[in-house]
């Protein structure tokens, strides 16, 4: 199969069962994504595919022929982060770090749909949705920490989010 | 997991023709594959079909490829103006990177999850018929209080479809033999019975290609969700529910449940107790006696009868304010 991961261009041969999870992890050697549950309960295997996010260890990596993937190694570099990887940095939004590129991932592809105006449970007006707290704890649900740095990671969420709201200013 | 084989469909006719079990999103059933609860000898990769638009009929209505996304389908603004029950029932499902995978069709088809049938160590007739069920007598939480046999007791887990339950939707197939079927989905989904493993009246090799909406009720919707977590947890009661007043009497009225039954349940009595009465607790409480009248708990979820009348009520009020 053909795909691309992380803007670099890839063919690999692959046992039918294998997930888009283990296609990184164990055929290419990208193991910033974490398998944590492998049922799609814990969100550390978010990806983003074709630009949205995805539980990585639900979906055959066979499905994935053509298609453009970017993990937590695809965006941002230790010499460059991301502005989501620094904020967690800065706002110390992790304890042990297992699930942080999956929230960083996550955090990634959900703030793209907040950009689009997709409404979530917590939107009381499903028309026009601000992104306060309680938006970003329901819309990052999916991912789980279980050293529950939830307050920092909702800060560095609510940091990056701000800032790209001034700049569209 | 079990190996298989696997082909890409490049047309609906190609999907039916290729006689195996289709996979769109993947989310629920590669889940199952991993716990071997499910184990197909061949999919049927349909996902890129071109049954991924929402489109406006003629009659008002909306017809739903049976691709389209649950995230986009929550997110049309059609779907947010007109039919906002169907969009708040798709938010109250799941999490963000599962919306963006799980599909309108996948849903409709979503499995229980009933503890035991995802256990392959324990009894389950659903899993494995003749087996017995070791829900009755074991920990049921979450099961069923309507529509059960002594043969299984678990729910339907979905949200969506009880939102599509109460508009009436219609869902629209392709046999095997190339024949085009409209099945309302009041007869889509069957009761366990002595038969729990067969959950709908598709065929086998039976594809669902879209869902249709009727054209906009008119009235208040409310989707309301009872979880034991605030955010990413299945139903332990929901409504979904679309109500219409004139002159201060219920002229309408819409009801349908999920986490109480094997299915998106719908009563027609519960219903008939409301339409042409003023709003009062005395008639939202012959609703509720309606709706709990054949209900039965089976020990760890007798409180399920309780909830669903309080659950009811709370409905009730807003939808008739």
């Amino acid at each position: 199969m053909r795909f691309t991961i992380n803007g670099q261009s890839h063919e690999a041969e692959v046992d039918i069962r294998t997930s888009l999870l283990d296609l990184a992890r164990e055929h290419l050697g990208l193991t910033g994504s974490k398998k944590g549950c492998d049922h799609g309960q814990c969100g550390a295997c978010t990806m983003l595919v074709n630009g949205r996010r995805i539980n990585s260890c639900l979906t055959l990596a066979v499905m994935h022929q053509d298609d453009d993937i970017v993990t937590i190694e695809g965006l941002g570099t230790p010499e460059a982060l991301h502005p989501l990887q620094a904020a967690f940095v800065r706002h110390d939004g992790y304890q042990c770090g297992y699930c942080t590129p999956g929230q960083i991932c996550s955090a990634v592809g959900m703030l793209d749909e907040v950009a689009k105006g997709w409404p979530s449970h917590a939107s009381a007006d499903l028309d026009a949705v601000t992104l306060d707290d309680a938006e970003i704890s329901e819309r990052m649900s999916g991912n789980i920490c279980r050293c529950a740095a939830y307050p920092n990671i909702v800060d560095a969420i609510r940091e990056v989010a701000g800032e790209r709201d001034e700049v569209a200013a | 997991m079990k190996t298989f084989d696997y082909a890409r469909a490049d047309s609906v006719a190609d999907a039916v023709a290729a006689r195996g079990r289709f996979i769109a999103g993947g989310t629920n059933l590669i889940d199952l594959m991993k716990l071997q609860v499910e184990t197909p000898e061949k999919l049927v990769d349909i996902s890129r079909l071109d049954l991924n638009r929402i489109e406006e009929r003629a009659d008002g209505g909306l017809t739903i490829g049976a691709l389209v996304p649950n995230s986009d389908l929550a997110a049309d603004p059609r779907v947010i103006a007109k039919y906002e029950v169907l969009s708040r029932a798709l938010l109250a499902g799941a999490s963000g990177q599962l919306r963006n995978k799980a599909t309108t069709g996948g849903n409709l088809l979503q499995r229980t999850r009933c503890y035991y049938f995802c256990d392959t160590a324990a009894g389950c007739n659903k899993r494995a018929p003749g087996s017995g069920c070791e829900a009755i007598g074991g920990f049921n939480r979450i099961h069923a209080i309507l529509g059960t046999s002594d043969q299984c007791i678990a729910t339907h887990p979905g949200d969506m479809p009880v939102a599509m339950r109460a508009l009436d939707a219609v869902i629209v197939t392709q046999t095997p033999g190339g024949d085009k079927r409209r099945i309302a989905i009041g007869d889509f989904y069957r009761l366990p019975g002595d038969t729990p493993q067969v959950e709908t009246v598709l065929e086998p090799g039976e594809l669902i290609t879209h869902v249709e909406l009727p054209a906009p009720p008119a009235g208040r919707q409310l989707y309301r969700k009872v979880r034991d977590r605030a955010s990413y947890a299945f139903a332990l009661v929901s409504v979904a529910g679309v109500v219409t007043m004139e002159g201060g009497k219920i002229a309408s009225a819409a009801l349908a449940f999920g986490g109480l039954a094997p299915m998106p349940w719908r009563d027609a009595a519960v219903e008939a107790a409301l339409v042409g009465q003023a709003p009062s607790d005395a008639v939202f409480a012959a609703a509720a006696d309606a709706l709990l009248a054949g209900a039965k708990g089976f020990g760890t979820n007798d409180f399920k009868i309780p909830l669903a009348r309080r659950v009811l009520t709370a409905c009730l009020k807003e939808l008739t304010r």
